[in-house]
């Protein structure tokens, strides 16, 4: 498969971007998005050219490091699915890629296709914790959750913090990460505690980060790679 | 030169941590906040000992290259973590977790370090479950536990098929507290270059900031290595692809003996390779061999044949076949190398990568009719659907195809039983240290290890050292610190001005994972070792010769930072080619081909290397120290799993 790209383009923070485009070609349908790019990255050191700079790392779609809006769509067009998760057979039938990094003033490009994520890691700092230190913990089946609860609590912790949501987001609100982190420890007796408070720290970092509100588009919740269910902020909203 | 005093205490080995604790010396609380410490990686390791050091108040400076401490590979460990808690009442406990994990490790750990990896396991537990971390539970309410791995008896807790996600998540938002409380300072998206030792004690590191690429040094009065381990020498591995060395490195060089380095895991199932432009494994968690059956087609001219097609009778069941007790269940070297062996003599499955079909089927049709696809769904949905996802096949029609790749590195630094290196005041643990698993970790084991280090042990013995210490001020230009500086400078020119600028950090990456995968992977033996270590040697001196890197260094420049890393590794190669020939003997996951039993199985040699091999770096060769191994409470007896 042969592929004409256009890629974001951008020195740095402060720089202004612009669409490259660049040729790839003879490329297998078994190849992973990003491997595609790793083969244009071996092409511009053959030119003696600066690669493009990218976020990745487990290329399994776990660890929420890679990003990317492909052809208008973060992660790509396929559900459930982080960018580093796409293999070119899903694009067999297109020959023109638009690539450019997540768009969110909160989430400033720091080059190229990178961008910088640190609010959402002082939001968790505001209060996305159970506040316990190590060595007060009772036995762990002293205290019972039902199945219920404990699958609940799971399907939104499993946020993997990757900021499609943001990307996606009309308003660039970080709703739905926010939503999740509290509603996984609201499911859980060790977490309900704190539950109003975490909800308005986390809530209120949200905004000092610029973060805008949710209005309902509903959006993130198709791009999520997790498939977290925006039925996370109305809990959230209820707590407030 | 160190003595290599694994400081154990003596005495019944079940009281040996608290007496050991009792030993310690103490930091007054009102004292804590005079100290600082540096934790070089925030996985789980790294992160829960952050977060540990934190509430007891001691100033903490964290680093780690990701963007986020929440991004560590540890992230990716799928199946579980083990803690003898015993409450499937089916006769675990400490005693048995710690036979397990001596014999799983085939006689090649420390007892002591063992066994309290073993009584740590259920404080583990009890930690994370307050943390929130959604284990799965039964209706009932109470955790609910499975099988892993090899053990006969349920005692690992897991949540679905991310438990490494969710544990991580824990220990995040525990160092997230304490960043809130001021008492940890952590800087993402920074590396590790080099260790600064004054008055041969662990003072500092130097980092690189790797979006503006500036260099800068980080005083304090300890160290402590979370930095993960080195599967990625191999360039293809299951790991993160930033995983790397370097941090490790450094300190090798600087000093640290680095112990067994030839100890590393190949987890039977990952996803094949499908070409050469591949940059990773994928890891399917080994809990799905607790369900599905693993086979090869009989005849060879079945295999590229589609598998629902082929008979039954002329499914070769093969691990059922030669372990009946075990059956698919076996250890980890044991699976790996059969399914090597089924593939070696022309029996594998799936497409062609350099002639030969890489592949053996796991097949889940029969626990499909046994307990329907709901049940297979909610035990393994993600994973199915990773696989799906990854292959573009549908597991629950058609069988999955496996294939071993590198996963986990038993070896690393040397620590004793403080999980300190042979350098004064840096500690290491986690992957990072050679510690608990022996020759063979068993599954579910990795993060126990982390956890233990980070949240019970370190925070201790960390306290002990700086409480029997007196640090002498040092500024920004000592003459130590300046060198460090230098030479980080000095090696960034050296890579991003080679003589003959021509070939790629991944060129060369790949050309050292093909060395280490059929030299020193699932079997070794002396010829191919010799003839790797030329080979290394070559590539190495080609690498200095050759490396191009295009872009700047004062820039963030992902060519640079592979390059560096590169450099690492390939040295590190050099070094495990080094040990796996020392080592005359098959242990573990360690198979020499010259020394395996009639049964194909491996052979140790108890008389002659029931010891730990620790090199200390030397400029022209490195020296080999043993610490030989002791075994009071359990005689090494053959790990047979026939």
């Amino acid at each position: 498969m042969n592929f004409t790209l256009h890629i974001w383009r951008q020195q740095n923070a402060e720089s202004i971007g612009d669409f490259i485009t660049y040729q790839a070609d003879n490329i297998d349908g078994d190849t992973s998005f990003l491997e595609m790019l790793d083969q244009l990255n071996e092409q511009l050191i053959e030119k003696s050219e600066d690669c493009v700079v990218f976020d990745y790392d487990c290329r399994e779609g776990i660890c929420g490091t890679c990003s990317l809006v492909i052809n208008g769509h973060p992660h790509g067009e396929k559900n459930a699915t982080a960018t580093c998760q796409l293999y070119m057979r899903d694009y067999a039938n297109q020959s023109e890629l638009w690539i450019e990094p997540f768009r969110a003033s909160s989430f400033p490009v720091i080059k190229d296709l990178t961008v910088e994520r640190e609010a959402f890691d002082r939001i968790i700092q505001a209060g996305g914790f159970i506040s316990v230190s190590t060595g007060s913990a009772p036995e762990a089946n002293s205290q019972l959750v039902s199945k219920d609860d404990a699958d609940n609590a799971f399907d939104a912790a499993t946020c993997i913090g990757c900021g499609a949501c943001v990307a996606v987001c009309p308003n660039a609100s970080a709703s739905l990460f926010v939503a999740a982190k509290i509603n996984h420890f609201h499911q859980l007796p060790q977490g309900r505690v704190e539950s109003k408070n975490r909800a308005k720290r986390m809530i209120n970092q949200m905004e000092v980060e610029g973060f805008g509100s949710c209005s309902n588009h509903r959006h993130c919740e198709v791009v999520c790679p997790q498939e977290i269910s925006v039925s996370n902020i109305t809990l959230m909203n209820s707590l407030l | 030169m160190h003595n290599l005093n694994p400081n154990e205490p003596s005495g019944p080995i079940e009281n040996r941590w608290e007496k050991h604790l009792f030993d310690l010396a103490l930091i007054a609380p009102q004292n804590r906040k005079k100290y600082n410490i540096i934790v070089v990686g925030t996985g789980l390791a790294g992160a829960s000992l952050c977060a540990t050091l934190g509430e007891a108040g001691y100033n903490v400076k964290s680093f780690c290259y990701n963007d986020s401490p929440r991004r560590a590979h540890s992230i990716a460990a799928q199946g579980g973590i083990n803690a003898s808690k015993n409450y499937q009442n089916d006769g675990d406990s400490t005693w048995r977790l710690f036979y397990d994990t001596i014999k799983g490790g085939d006689f090649r750990a420390r007892e002591s370090n063992v066994y309290r990896l073993a009584q740590l396991s259920c404080n583990i537990i009890d930690q994370a479950v307050s943390q929130g971390v959604p284990f799965a539970r039964e209706y009932s309410g109470y955790l609910a536990n499975r099988s892993f791995g090899g053990t006969q008896v349920s005692r690992t807790f897991y949540a679905r098929g991310q438990t490494g996600q969710q544990l991580l998540l824990g220990a995040y938002s525990a160092m997230s507290k304490e960043i809130t409380s001021g008492r940890v300072i952590h800087q993402s998206r920074s590396e590790m270059l080099e260790l600064i030792i004054v008055n041969d004690r662990a003072r500092g590191i130097v980092v690189r900031d790797l979006v503006s690429g500036e260099i800068s040094a980080h005083i304090a009065d300890c160290v402590v290595m979370c930095t993960g381990g080195y599967s990625n020498a191999y360039y293809l591995s299951t790991n993160a692809k930033g995983c790397n060395t370097s941090a490790t490195w450094r300190a090798y060089k600087k000093g640290a003996y680095f112990a067994n380095p030839s100890f590393t895991q190949i987890h039977p199932t990952c996803v094949p390779p499908t070409g050469d432009n591949q940059s990773k494994l994928t890891l399917m968690s080994e809990s799905l061999r607790n369900d599905g059956r693993i086979w090869a087609p009989k005849n060879i001219e079945d295999c590229d044949k589609d598998p629902n097609n082929i008979n039954e009778e002329d499914r070769d069941y093969f691990l059922e076949r030669m372990y009946p007790a075990f059956a698919n269940l076996v250890p980890r070297d044991i699976a790996s190398r059969a399914l090597k062996g089924i593939c070696d003599e022309g029996r594998g499955i799936g497409s062609k990568v350099n002639n030969q079909r890489l592949g053996v089927y796991l097949d889940f049709s029969s626990v499909i009719e046994k307990i329907g696809i709901e049940k297979v769904k909610e035990k393994y949905g993600n994973l199915f659907d990773m696989y799906e996802s990854i292959t573009g096949e549908n597991p629950y029609q058609v069988p999955m195809r496996i294939y071993p790749a590198p996963h986990y590195t038993m070896g690393g630094l040397w620590v004793d039983y403080n999980l300190m290196t042979t350098i004064n005041g840096l500690f290491a643990t986690g992957e990072a240290n050679f510690s608990d698993h022996g020759a063979n970790r068993l599954g579910a084991s990795a993060l126990m290890q982390g956890l233990a280090d980070g949240y019970f042990i370190a925070p201790q013995t960390v306290a002990n050292y700086l409480a029997k210490s007196q640090f002498e001020e040092i500024s920004n230009i000592h003459p130590e610190v300046v060198a460090s500086l230098e030479s980080v400078k000095v090696r960034i020119g050296k890579l991003m001005n080679a003589p003959k600028p021509k070939y790629s950090p991944d060129y060369f990456h790949q050309k050292l994972g093909r060395i280490l995968w059929s030299a020193c992977g699932m079997s070794r033996e002396m010829e191919a070792l010799e003839v790797s270590m030329k080979d290394i040697s070559e590539l190495q001196s080609e690498f200095w010769q050759n490396i191009k890197v295009t872009g700047s260094k004062k820039d963030f420049n992902q060519t640079l930072e592979k390059a560096g890393r590169v450099a690492d590794f390939i040295e590190l190669g050099h070094l495990m080619c080094l040990d796996a020939i020392d080592r005359k003997e098959s242990c573990g996951a360690h198979a020499r081909l010259e020394y395996l039993a009639e049964s194909g199985d491996a052979k140790r040699d108890d008389e002659n290397y029931s010891h730990v091999a620790a090199w200390e770096f030397q400029d022209e060769k490195p020296i080999l120290h043993k610490e030989q191994l002791h075994f009071e409470f359990i005689k090494p007896s053959l790990r047979d799993y026939k």
